[in-house]
């Protein structure tokens, strides 16, 4: 039965953690440190105690852990693997791209690999260059693995249960800096959402943001810091990546005429040239050029008001939403 | 009875010649890579499983394949592009794949498939079936860093994992003894707590008993057992290899050790009629024949379906 509680998300993380393990009997969860530490986040706490040896510790072997996955997820098991920071996926890349993605296209269909891989990505105050990149567009150039980047709570909840039900190996980026935010009411036990799809999260008809991630709550602030000049942008939230929701993006941009696309990811070659990409190729008729907001292409440095000074703030969103909205026919 | 196993190994060599003269006239294109010569460890090695054990090969797994009993016929569609291949043509020599025979893939990344096999292992712990995995890669494939990961990570949870190392003396065309230290490569899988053992993988006796004995302790549960299978290729890394690292002489001692020269003296020697022998070759022979015609004579794989099977 649903029911409403309030939960951050690690909390919605580790919900849907005890929903699979419940519900799916096929379901492991493993990885470093997951099981009787409960996660270098706290997000797995509990659930070794309670779901037995279906949730396990594991060497520091990515290649392995992941490489098992596929193996485990071929015969009928439903994998769950925490690779602690997105950067360490990099690790075991070979059994991500070469092997997940490639078990149900080059066997015709006669097998396949429905694992889950959660991960988490983005800048934090301190953070060094080996633990903060966002990576999501080295996922989202490979056919085969499905990508979703949660951010609230119930997102959070939703998408996880989504990605253990697809049967296509999928990778779910959370972020550590959202863990421990603020509470919010989350449904949880109610039916699992398909995958796909997007959060209108504001509506308007000067320009269209498409965004997603953590960074999402900064283009919030901005679009709200507009409003009161009486500019009004469209806000779509991509939860999932692949699939990507692109009949609501080119629905909304065929409405205002004006596209901006904010991701903490790198300038070059990150999704959001493949998001202005595609309008373009569309041929949704536009009142001014599209616009990006991403981290200004560069490692990321450790000292905090370094890594502010490369990556998307709130007042970047709003200048290049002013510029936009300045620009062109009205 | 050694007749049966001396057509089992011809069954692999003929099949493979055969796809080496179907690839120099044109219906089989790109890379192919071919085990002539180390047949017996495939057949030695695969006489041991249950039928729901999982194999998982390289992409010099064609051998590997006949000895699960995937059909040639069918084998011989995958390599041509054929809409009745194991794969209907996605796989092809170095990629393909049929579970239905517990024959779960080749693959061409060195070493990737130890890992995925531990996983097998690890699915047959929970699922209640007991089933192991067989996972073989060259030698060269020891110094990946995915065999070492895949060995600890089976030794410390006691899968059943078989892991063969099919030492053929070169790494792709790069002997393995200039690039290890320790020639004995069976120490490391000692070293990480795992049962190993060396073998003549010429000797189907031999490779017979290791396996037997890796299988019995991975389905009792006692963890993952290691063979070292020192065997030789007697053809090039890939069809056009010229092969100019090979010292000279040595193809010709190897020609002397390789197993169907091996069984076939010893048959011989045990008086066993000439043509005998010599009829293992011939049905191996016209069985690949026909099978390759078959599949030749089978409509390639339509264009329009090139996407499919990407999602679920």
């Amino acid at each position: 039965m649903p029911e409403i509680v309030k939960l951050n998300v690690g909390g919605a993380v580790n919900a849907a953690l005890a929903r699979a393990l419940e519900e799916m009997p096929e379901t492991l969860l493993y990885g470093e440190d997951v099981a009787l530490p409960g996660g270098v986040f706290g997000v797995t706490r509990g659930l070794a105690k309670r779901f037995g040896d279906r949730v396990f510790d594991t060497p520091i072997s990515e290649t392995a852990m992941l490489g098992a996955a596929v193996g485990a997820a071929t015969f009928g098991r439903r994998p769950i693997v925490e690779i602690m920071w997105i950067d360490f996926s990099l690790v075991a890349f070979d059994q991500i791209v070469n092997q997940a993605a490639n078990v149900r296209y080059v066997s015709a269909g006669r097998s396949s690999a429905p694992l889950t891989i959660r991960t988490q990505q983005g800048n934090a105050p301190g953070a060094c260059a080996q633990h903060s990149q966002n990576l999501e567009a080295l996922l989202l150039h490979v056919p085969g693995i499905r990508v979703a980047m949660p951010r609230t709570p119930q997102d959070s909840y939703d998408l996880l249960l989504s990605a253990v039900a697809c049967d296509d190996p999928t990778v779910v980026i959370e972020n550590r800096t959202l863990y421990a935010g603020p509470k919010d009411t989350v449904e949880v036990g109610g039916p699992v959402r398909p995958i796909g799809g997007h959060r209108a999260l504001r509506s308007g008809s000067d320009a269209t943001v498409v965004v997603w991630g953590a960074v999402t709550a900064k283009v919030l602030d901005a679009v709200d810091r507009l409003e009161a000049d009486g500019i009004t942008v469209d806000v779509l939230e991509m939860v999932w990546l692949n699939p990507f929701d692109w009949p609501a993006v080119l629905d909304s941009v065929g409405r205002t005429g004006r596209l901006l696309v904010v991701h903490e990811a790198a300038r070059t070659g990150g999704f959001g040239a493949e998001v202005i990409a595609r309008v373009a190729e569309s041929g949704v008729p536009l009142r001014a050029a599209p616009r990006r907001v991403a981290l200004d292409d560069s490692r990321i440095p450790s000292a905090p008001q370094l890594a502010a000074a490369l990556l998307p703030q709130t007042g970047d969103v709003e200048t290049a939403l002013r510029d936009l909205v300045g620009s062109g026919a009205s | 009875m050694k007749l049966d196993d001396l057509l089992a190994l011809w069954r692999i060599r003929a099949l493979e010649e055969k796809i080496r003269d179907l690839r120099l006239e044109g219906p089989i294109v790109g890379s192919v890579h071919l085990s002539n010569g180390q047949e017996s460890v495939a057949v030695g090695a695969c006489s041991q499983l249950r039928p729901h054990d999982a194999v998982y090969a390289t992409y010099r797994g064609h051998g590997w394949a006949v000895a699960r009993g995937v059909p040639p016929r069918e084998i011989f569609a995958e390599l041509m592009g054929r809409v009745t291949g194991v794969n209907a043509g996605r796989g092809g020599s170095a990629h393909f794949s049929a579970p239905q025979h517990g024959f779960h893939g080749e693959n061409s990344i060195v070493g990737a498939g130890a890992p995925i096999a531990v996983g097998a292992a690890l699915a047959g712990r929970h699922d209640g079936t007991g089933r192991i995995a067989l996972t073989v890669f060259g030698d060269g494939a020891m110094n990946q860093g995915a065999v070492t990961e895949a060995m600890n990570f089976a030794a410390a949870f006691s899968l059943g994992v078989v892991f063969v190392c099919e030492n053929n003396r070169y790494s792709e065309l790069t002997p393995i003894d200039a690039m290890v230290a320790q020639p004995d490569l069976s120490q490391r899988a000692t070293a990480l707590g795992i049962p190993a053992v060396r073998v003549d993988g010429n000797d189907l006796a031999q490779v017979r008993t290791a396996t037997r004995l890796a299988v019995e302790s991975a389905v009792a549960g006692r963890g993952p057992s290691f063979i070292e299978a020192h065997t030789q290729r007697i053809v090039g890394h890939y069809i056009g290899d010229a092969e100019q690292y090979r010292p000279a002489g040595e193809l010709d001692r190897d020609l002397r050790l390789e197993p169907i020269a091996r069984l076939t003296r010893e048959l011989l020697a045990e008086g066993v009629a000439a043509e005998a022998v010599a009829r293992c070759e011939e049905r191996a022979r016209s069985e690949m024949d026909a099978a390759a015609a078959a599949a030749l004579a089978d409509p390639l794989t339509d264009p329009a379906t090139a996407k499919d099977h990407l999602y679920a």
